[in-house]
């Protein structure tokens, strides 16, 4: 029947959650509502501007594009998961914080998501490489600059 | 926005889909990668009553190659098509139109075969998988087809599947020696859909005549627009920078019909369709020798 409710089991930042949503839920929307990690932000729920960009079994996807029906069984990973405690950042995060990559801060854990993966698998990257990581983030307020230079920095920092 | 309600089920194999698909009655629309689909719902151009996931059935995701060419399954996503090194040998075209294809958070999920099923006019799949000449097939409760890529497409957002049809394999037929291959597109910003873009394929003979060519364009019609009368005019002669620049103006100018958009009227892109026509060609003949 239309739009019963589902049961499934996600696990996000390592935490196993147990819910019962309906088909037409939104990841975005079920980690904001239902899980109330409203770290991750809903831009243009049509998969251009980045905010909504959590990990999916590791690797950076649109949570707007995403029904929760389907993350039954997968792995998320949010912007909540990054810092090892509150008082311990993530270097990435840090580097921003460090270099004023971010203003309003409404894009950063869309542009963190899709950062720390690539990082692990970039150690070493240029400023032009970085470039092309983040053309998938849109930012309004900071024009990028400082941003690169947060993600070299931490970059630099994560090889030590 | 949010989707209207809908019915979902997950099956998890193939069978169960296609008889799903088939009881609908054309109602329900398959989910695969969701990059299309969902902002549609999203935005409530698209209201299926039924969506059937296709993301647990197994074994429709693989990269193989065979005597005959690349078999490709439809679920295969794009992310993998663009880092495969079998990929990048044996179709290097397709390598090459990857990174254009949206954003790599996109390319996570969105798959091969959704995005041919899709048709946009404006994507890359189609424009390669028409340029290549690729065979796809079909199945449905009724059994299985092979299409063309050159008959798949049939206008905007429309292909030759049935409702109930699905898209399961692509094959991309092993390029004959002394073919060369170009894909290029221009956007305003990287990941933006393009305004103009162009595969160009030349097979040349050991004298360096060329022997075949191909030229597909995307955005320039309802679908993946070939320009087979420009492409000829390179047969049967060596491509040099003026003979590539008479058959791009042809294209450019007679070929193709584009609708212009917000970012650029119709002449934009029938100056930029000709531009990139002629580096494609160019480079094409280049790699073929």
């Amino acid at each position: 029947m239309p739009d019963s409710q589902r049961d499934i089991q996600v696990t996000v930042n390592g935490v196993v959650y147990q819910s019962r949503v309906e088909p037409r839920l939104l990841l975005s929307d079920y980690l904001r509502h239902e899980l109330g990690l409203t770290g991750t932000h809903v831009g243009c729920e049509h998969g251009v501007c980045g905010a909504c960009t959590v990990l999916f079994d590791g690797q950076p996807i649109r949570s707007c594009l995403l029904f929760a029906v389907q993350a039954d069984g997968h792995e998320i990973g949010t912007v909540e998961g990054l810092a090892a405690s509150p008082q311990e950042l993530h270097p990435l995060q840090q580097a921003f914080w460090e270099k004023h990559a971010l203003q309003c801060g409404f894009c950063t854990p869309g542009f963190l998501m899709t950062l720390v993966p690539w990082l692990e698998a970039h150690p070493r990257p240029t400023a032009e490489q970085v470039r092309e990581a983040i053309s998938g983030n849109l930012c309004r307020c900071t024009g990028y600059q400082n941003i690169v230079a947060a993600v070299l920095l931490a970059a630099e920092r994560m090889r030590t | 926005m949010k989707p209207p309600p809908f019915d979902y089920v997950a099956p998890q194999t193939l069978d169960e889909a296609l008889e799903t698909a088939r009881q609908s009655g054309g109602e329900a629309k398959f989910l695969a990668g969701g990059q299309s689909l969902v902002p549609a719902m999203n935005f409530r151009l698209a209201q299926p009553s039924l969506l059937i996931d296709l993301n647990r059935i197994p074994d429709l995701a693989y990269i193989r190659q065979n005597g005959d060419g690349l078999h490709l399954g439809a679920m295969t996503r794009q992310r993998q098509l663009e880092l495969d090194a079998l990929v990048a040998r044996h179709a290097p075209l397709l390598t090459e139109a990857m990174p254009f294809v949206a954003h790599p958070q996109i390319r996570n999920r969105g798959t091969l075969g959704g995005s041919l099923a899709h048709a946009d006019p404006a994507a890359e799949l189609p424009v390669v998988a028409v340029a290549l000449e690729a065979r796809l097939r079909a199945r449905s409760t009724r059994g299985e087809r092979w299409i063309e890529a050159g008959e798949f497409f049939q206008g905007m957002f429309s292909t030759a599947l049935a409702p109930d049809e699905l898209l399961v394999e692509v094959i991309l037929p092993a390029p004959p020696p002394g073919t060369g291959t170009c894909f290029t597109e221009f956007s305003r910003r990287r990941g933006d859909y393009a305004l103009m873009g162009v595969a160009a394929v030349v097979r040349l003979d050991p004298s360096g005549t060329c022997r075949d060519a191909r030229l597909v364009f995307l955005n320039a019609g309802d679908g993946p627009t070939a320009a087979p009368r420009a492409a000829e005019m390179l047969v049967g002669r060596r491509i040099d920078e003026p003979a590539a620049d008479r058959a791009a103006l042809f294209a450019a100018s007679e070929e193709i019909a584009p609708a212009g958009n917000l970012h650029a009227t119709p002449d934009f892109q029938r100056h930029l369709a000709r531009v990139l026509a002629r580096r494609a060609i160019l480079t094409a003949a280049q790699r073929a020798s």
